[in-house]
């Protein structure tokens, strides 16, 4: 196999050794107990994986341009996301307005701003939601095990069998639509994952010297779960964390555009799309392309940036 | 094997005799009545409506009398669709549903292997950042955003499809991309991964020194070790291709479930309402048993008897 070559052309390799073939060293001159590399913290090293990573590292700051548009955007911008002004309706894109204007004349660069709120605030807060029922229910299945574990895990799977989507479309039903309601009904089944992930850690972590260390010294189960156990865990329920906001940002945007979700005029992503899918049969393009390239952007900027967060906290990838 | 069948089949059972039961209860638990409408009407009309629908009687007995029906397959009367059965209702738009379906897992299948194999074959080459980046695009563009563009720009504009209806083969095109383009995505880097993994296998290294080809290699020996993942996820394919479905069957106006189901819930129309969803919760409990199933005949582990690892 190629990779086998030595750099010795086939003529001069022969099975005698020379002297001008070594190179003669002073000992001082090679310490051969010195560390090549800096030393670094997991952290830092972590830290230092995902900055050379260039994909992730565009997401990320795609994530922190919305977070602060969706911010400030709003605040600065000389007009509101629900005033009607029907002798300037669905006008294309200009100075005045960036991304043109809707079919009742409201400002789409506001809009689309407002629905980065409505999109991020589902996003992060359903992930957070996920991360605490998650980590409390998955910490307590795999810190004790046995009968506890099997009980547990057995609703979580009974739970996790009932479809996603018909859970939420039928609190939707029961409950009056709105962004509170869409966030309950995606935390219902959304935290299972997460559980499962931080119990196959804890489950793999409990065993370990210092957790062994920590009970003998008289800490209690709680104590040694969340001081010892998660944040050792904390690489997978990062990546789980991260991951679980696209797909929170889309069941939103998927409710809205149904109808179902967050309710004119507040704006979200999902309802200008449905809007504009109509919109642009009469030609006025722009009405579709914004909300739908800043989801599908922030979607794209989450996914990658995960992804590369998952990389980061791989040992086996290690350079 | 077979307690391991049986013992998935019994979980099954007793997960959509939940979600029955919770789907009955919130159902009830709504305030407000579908027969209630603007104008009140005679409160012996109302009555007599109410006994009709059995609404009169104590709870317990609407659900146990909900049960027995639902056992012969009786689902009850939609409450605005011209009071048709709900199960006719569901028979009559489970066709175009299937048909799309079963298209959109096909292409989601085939086309995903295909990326994925070949971003395997020619890792760190210009073919397997192409199919990555395609994935990735995938993966970002929802349905929602897909369907309406191509709609626009291959419909209205090329005019190369129709813009709605499923009346043609042509007419499943559309429809079949925008709910296969995620799970392509999907399927290809989990292929793609653990391809990459299999091909750096001992065995890989072994059937190369014998002198086999390339195409033996890949599709004879490193395919079927690299499934696995992928029969796993058929079955939540079903079921993001059943949420997709909702989308698409409504931007691209086909009459199936997932319009129905739309409309259900706008409408109240609770017998309708609980109807699909008990309808695709045990054709996705089906689907996740079936994949279960397919992963103990794909491999030959499982096949002695093992516990499947989760």
């Amino acid at each position: 196999m190629s990779d086998f070559n030595l750099n010795i052309p086939s003529t001069e390799r022969s099975d005698k050794l020379s002297p001008e073939m070594f190179e003669k060293l002073e000992r001082d001159e090679v310490r051969v107990d010195e560390v090549g590399r800096k030393s670094l913290t997991a952290w830092q090293d972590i830290r230092q994986r995902l900055v050379s990573n260039k994909l992730a590292m565009f997401g990320f700051w795609i994530i922190v341009a919305m977070v602060l548009l969706a911010i400030f955007a709003p605040i600065f911008w000389p007009f509101d996301h629900f005033t009607n002004d029907l002798e300037n309706k669905n006008m294309p894109p200009d100075a005045t307005h960036w991304f043109g204007t809707d079919d009742l004349g409201r400002d789409m660069f506001e809009r689309v701003w407002k629905g980065a709120q409505v999109s991020l605030f589902v996003g992060i807060v359903a992930a957070l939601i996920d991360l605490i029922i998650g980590i409390i229910y998955g910490g307590i299945m795999g810190y004790f095990g046995g009968k506890v574990d099997e009980v547990m895990n057995r609703f979580s799977e009974i739970l996790a069998a009932i479809p996603y989507l018909l859970i939420v479309i039928l609190l939707l039903v029961v409950m009056e639509p709105s962004i509170t309601t869409i966030i309950v009904a995606m935390s219902i089944t959304g935290w299972i994952n997460m559980a499962w992930i931080v119990r196959g850690q804890i489950m793999q972590l409990k065993n370990q010297e210092y957790a062994l260390a920590s009970k003998s010294l008289g800490a209690g189960a709680m104590r040694i779960i969340f001081r010892h156990l998660i944040p050792n865990a904390m690489g997978p329920i990062l990546v789980t964390l991260t991951l679980t906001i696209p797909n929170a940002i889309f069941t939103e945007a998927f409710l809205s555009f149904l109808g179902l979700g967050v309710q004119s005029p507040v704006a979200s992503w999902g309802t200008m799309i449905d809007d504009g899918a109509g919109a642009m049969m009469s030609g006025y393009t722009w009405r579709l392309f914004f909300p739908a390239l800043f989801l599908s952007l922030t979607i794209f900027a989450f996914n990658v940036f995960g992804d590369g967060l998952r990389d980061a906290f791989d040992p086996k990838l290690k350079k | 094997m077979l307690r391991f069948i049986l013992g998935k089949l019994v979980f099954m059972v007793v997960s959509l005799f939940l979600l029955i039961t919770a789907t009955f209860m919130l159902m009830n638990a709504i305030p407000g009545s579908p027969l209630q409408s603007e104008k009140a009407p005679n409160p012996a009309v109302q009555k007599n409506l109410e006994a009709y629908y059995g609404l009169d009687k104590p709870l317990i007995v609407q659900y146990g009398k909900y049960l027995a029906n639902l056992a012969k397959g009786d689902m009850g009367i939609s409450m605005k669709k011209k009071f048709q059965s709900v199960d006719k209702m569901i028979k009559q738009s489970f066709g175009p549903s299937l048909r799309l379906g079963i298209s959109a897992i096909i292409t989601s299948v085939l086309v995903g292997c295909i990326l994925g194999i070949l971003a395997a074959m020619y890792h760190r080459k210009f073919i397997d950042n192409l199919a990555m980046i395609l994935a990735v695009i995938g993966l970002a563009i929802p349905s929602i955003v897909l369907a309406p563009i191509m709609q626009y720009f291959l419909g209205t504009k090329l005019r190369w499809f129709e813009v709605a209806g499923l009346n043609g083969p042509m007419d499943y095109v559309l429809p079949t991309i925008a709910l296969a383009s995620g799970p392509i995505a999907f399927i290809a880097r989990l292929l793609r991964s653990t391809m990459i993994e299999v091909l750096n296998a001992d065995f890989i290294k072994t059937a190369k020194s014998k002198g086999l080809s390339g195409y033996v290699i890949v599709v004879k020996h490193a395919l079927r070790n690299s499934m696995l993942p992928v029969v796993t996820y058929l079955g939540y394919l079903t079921a993001g291709i059943i949420t997709g479905s909702v989308v698409v069957e409504k931007i691209f106006a086909i009459p199936g479930i997932g319009k129905h189901f739309v409309t259900s819930v706008i409408d109240r129309d609770y017998p309708l309402i609980m109807g699909i969803t008990i309808f695709y919760a045990v054709i996705l409990m089906l689907s996740r048993f079936l994949a279960d199933v397919a992963y103990v005949l794909v491999d030959p582990r499982m096949r002695a008897g093992g516990k499947v690892a989760k």
